[in-house]
């Protein structure tokens, strides 16, 4: 079967693009979704070494009990604003401003993003936002020290005096509206910018899951930046909206909160979730299995998302605990198919194992068990005898770990040729895969055992009598671990950068239409398009034999073998 | 003896928020929790306390419950994986697998499959999360828990208040086999009830106020603390409980009114 390969009648061959500008001036004025989408990528990267580096201060305050290697004002600064730029700064921005930016309009074979000039505003707020987050480090009463959940009367103006706090807020109401307008974009780009024969259903999963990921920014975020402004109007014009002695309601801050916070959850996990769906079946050289289902386990969860905020308000004794626990019980479900997908994936396969494939193995190895202890927490009376311990901040370590760098450096490696036009060495990426897998075990599976020990989260210090010590010598000798593993990561790079080894188009016989392009793509992404017949055009372009077009719905109808029989 | 604490009762609040459902609701919950616990006495505590109160051996049961679920849940998952990782790794060239794309009937497994399981865990959760949230109507003892930065204040019938004296953290008496319905408010930020050995926590939150029952099991000394964190000095907010025999119980709450009307 011959494939002829479609001209773009918007962009003729030959014609150069003679008026861009070019190095520095390029980064800073640039509307390209794929410039964007590496300066986010790089930022949020850079923030992540920033973060990872509290983190590192924090575990060797714990290493020893009443210990005084920092004061407790500096640890609460610290565990503060590692846990926001992780979230806010980090985990976020590197997917659905980083991978989203770059990946999804070569995914659906469009020239940008809907808006570009929206796109810009949207990464010079975030810069914007995060600097002034780290400002609060160098005011006079310090950065903000009432963790990332603000939680109200603790952050009001009289329990958190200061500039740093207010810092934090207006960082916090940047970044949000950065990450508003980058929804706008992913919605709109996915609804109008798709190629000529990608319908919804050839989106691939990972366009899947930032259109819903887009979806949920837009439910979740506008709360969060209105909770923000209620805040700052209670701290400087005396309004009472969270105080008792004005009559305001201080548990409706964490209503509002974590309205917007477990959607986040979510809005965290699901753009890696389309990450690993991108890259297992391209290792294991199959389609996605159960693509509606998949599809629909997305949905599900969207929906699901929005009813589960109260689960971290248990303890409150001002929420109705069943239908709570029922709603987080229930997100289990779909989540669990999303494992089973990817395992069905890979049954029967040819699965192999470069370093793309070991970060996303690894990451569903600790996600699993990460998903499983939120089942656990779900449940009011074991969340009674666990909340706010170390067995929490295992849970949901080994849940946002786990996608945002498990999957997270899995997807980077998997796009890194096709963004950089170069290949990484792939014995230093191997090693840092299993320094980080070895290190981040041996940091978090203590802290389960910490937390049902009863060591609370947030505390600056034990006491020698707790029998803490030896756990949290062990979790503080895992950090230091797996902060040595991006310490290769940053060699691997280097060298990358240094002695450049050149990347072809499509190095890993991607199935994705980011692959039909060049490493890196030119200016308006694409020359030519392959045809889109099925979710595999360039599988479909380079397996004629194998073509998914013969079941263009991406159904099986031969079935002469059963995926999953054992 | 119960007739001595109770006769306390009319200095406290007459308020107490009644469990919501019915008393042969709970008959019958605990019946079927009953059986639950005879298989469960055996069991090991999976790195948790074994909860000195009766609430607690009730949580305990439930996390039993929940764990052995989550471990096989989490074998079968890694099962597989660590199979299809291994069996089906490529070698060599490889050729081109089969191409499917699906297949109902499995995709209707493993999404049945943990629906039903969800229904049980949450059928489990509910009964036993309706006994260990039951406020007793009339408890032995009714004391008043005051979350404060940094610290815990206790008040008890007859004016009897117990604060951090110093480096001394206060200790909080309960009688044994009696139950203890506390009163726990907060007038400046959220802190975190939290006492381990009876695997519980519940907020202390501005302008909200929630009872809860203790029924402690055992004597003896437990450690209580700040779970939710409530600013600077939140690692040093601790407490310390102590369960007697209800003699010994009566014989110290009659010496600290005493002290009180002394």
């Amino acid at each position: 079967m011959t494939i002829l390969e479609e001209q773009l009648e918007s962009h003729p061959e030959g014609q150069a693009h003679h008026d861009e500008p070019r190095g520095l001036y390029l980064w800073l004025t640039s509307t390209d979704h794929k410039i964007i989408g590496k300066n986010y990528m790089y930022t949020s990267l850079v923030f992540f070494i920033i973060a990872g580096a509290m983190a590192m201060l924090i575990r060797t305050q714990l290493f020893s009990p009443n210990n005084h290697f920092v004061s407790p004002q500096t640890y609460n600064e610290l565990f503060t604003i590692h846990g926001s730029m992780m979230l806010y700064l980090f985990a976020g921005p590197f997917a659905f401003g980083g991978f989203a930016n770059y990946i999804l309009p070569l995914q659906i074979g469009a020239p940008d993003m809907a808006f570009p000039r929206l796109n810009a505003l949207s990464y010079w707020l975030y810069v914007t936002g995060g600097i002034t987050m780290l400002l609060g480090f160098f005011t006079a009463s310090g950065a903000a020290a009432f963790g990332w959940v603000a939680y109200a009367p603790l952050s009001s103006a009289t329990n958190s005096p200061g500039a740093g706090p207010d810092l934090w807020i207006v960082s916090i109401m940047l970044v949000g509206f950065s990450g508003i307008f980058t929804a706008v974009n992913l919605v709109t780009t996915t609804f109008y910018l798709r190629a000529p024969g990608m319908t919804m259903f050839r989106l691939p999963i990972f366009v899947w899951n930032m259109f819903v990921t887009g979806l949920l920014i837009l439910i979740a975020f506008p709360v969060l930046t209105a909770a923000l402004i209620m805040l700052y109007v209670d701290r400087h014009f005396g309004a009472h909206v969270f105080s008792v002695a004005g009559g305001g309601i201080p548990v409706l801050w964490q209503n509002l909160f974590w309205f917007f916070g477990h959607p986040e959850v979510y809005i965290l996990a699901l753009p890696f979730f389309g990450m690993v769906t991108e890259i297992v079946p391209v290792f294991s050289r199959k389609p996605v299995f159960g693509y509606k289902g998949l599809v629909f386990a997305t949905l599900a969860i969207a929906g699901l998302s929005t009813g589960v905020w109260a689960h971290h308000m248990f303890t409150t004794g001002t929420v109705l605990l069943p239908f709570f626990s029922a709603m987080s019980l229930l997100i289990a479900v779909p989540t669990g198919i999303k494992i089973f997908t990817w395992i069905g994936t890979m049954w029967k396969g040819q699965v192999e194992f470069r370093s793309p494939m070991l970060f996303v193995v690894g990451f569903i190895f600790v996600f699993t068990m990460g998903g499983i202890t939120g089942v656990l927490l779900a449940a009011p009376p074991i969340d009674f005898a666990t909340h706010d311990t170390y067995f929490v901040v295992a849970h949901f370590h080994q849940v946002l770990f786990g996608t945002a760098v498990f999957a997270g450096f899995g997807g980077f490696y998997y796009w890194y040729p096709k963004m950089t036009g170069r290949m990484f060495r792939e014995n230093l990426a191997k090693l840092h895969f299993w320094v980080t897998f070895i290190g981040f075990n041996v940091t978090f599976l203590p802290q389960y055992l910490l937390g049902l020990k009863g060591m609370p989260r947030r505390i600056a210090e034990y006491l020698p009598a707790d029998h803490y010590t030896t756990l949290n010598r062990i979790s503080t000798i895992g950090a230091y671990i797996t902060g040595a593993a991006f310490i290769i990561w940053m060699a691997n790079m280097w060298i990358s950068w240094r002695k450049p080894i050149k990347a072809s188009d499509n190095p890993w016989d991607g199935h994705t239409l980011e692959w039909a392009t060049t490493s890196p793509p030119s200016h308006h992404n694409f020359e030519k398009l392959p045809p889109i017949r099925s979710q595999r055009p360039v599988w479909d372009m380079n397996h004629p034999e194998y073509a998914d077009w013969a079941n263009p719905d991406g159904h099986d109808s031969s079935q002469p073998e059963k995926v999953g029989e054992r | 003896m119960r007739s001595k604490v109770s006769s306390e009762k009319s200095i406290t609040e007459p308020n107490v928020k009644r469990s919501r459902f019915n008393i042969k609701g709970r008959n019958l919950a605990g019946l079927a929790l009953a059986a639950v616990s005879l298989s469960a006495c055996n069991l090991p505590t999976f790195g948790a306390f074994r909860g000195a109160t009766t609430q607690g051996q009730n949580e305990l049961h439930l996390w039993q419950g929940f764990i052995i679920t989550a471990i096989f849940v989490g074998a079968i998952t890694w099962g597989v994986l660590f199979y299809a990782v291994f069996k089906f790794r490529r070698r060599g060239s490889g050729n081109i697998p089969k191409q499917t794309h699906s297949n109902v009937k499995w995709e209707l497994v493993y999404t049945i499959i943990p629906v039903l399981i969800v229904i049980g865990l949450f059928a489990a959760t509910y009964v036993s999360e309706d006994q260990i949230d039951a406020v007793s109507s009339h408890p032995a003892l009714r004391v008043t828990v005051v979350g404060f930065q940094w610290g815990w204040k206790f008040e008890y019938p007859g004016g009897v208040t117990l604060v951090p004296n110093g480096s001394i953290y206060p200790v909080l008496e309960l009688p044994k086999g009696e139950t203890t319905t506390i009163k726990l408010i907060s007038n400046d930020v959220v802190h975190g009830f939290y006492i381990p050995a009876f695997n519980f926590s519940r907020y202390a939150l501005p302008g909200v106020t929630n009872y809860f029952d203790f029924t402690p099991t055992t004597t003896g000394y437990f450690q209580g603390k700040c779970s939710q964190f409530c600013g600077l000095y939140h690692a040093e907010m601790l407490f310390n409980v102590r369960v007697v025999s209800p003699t010994q119980f009566n014989s110290w709450l009659s010496s600290q009114q005493k002290k009180v009307t002394a």
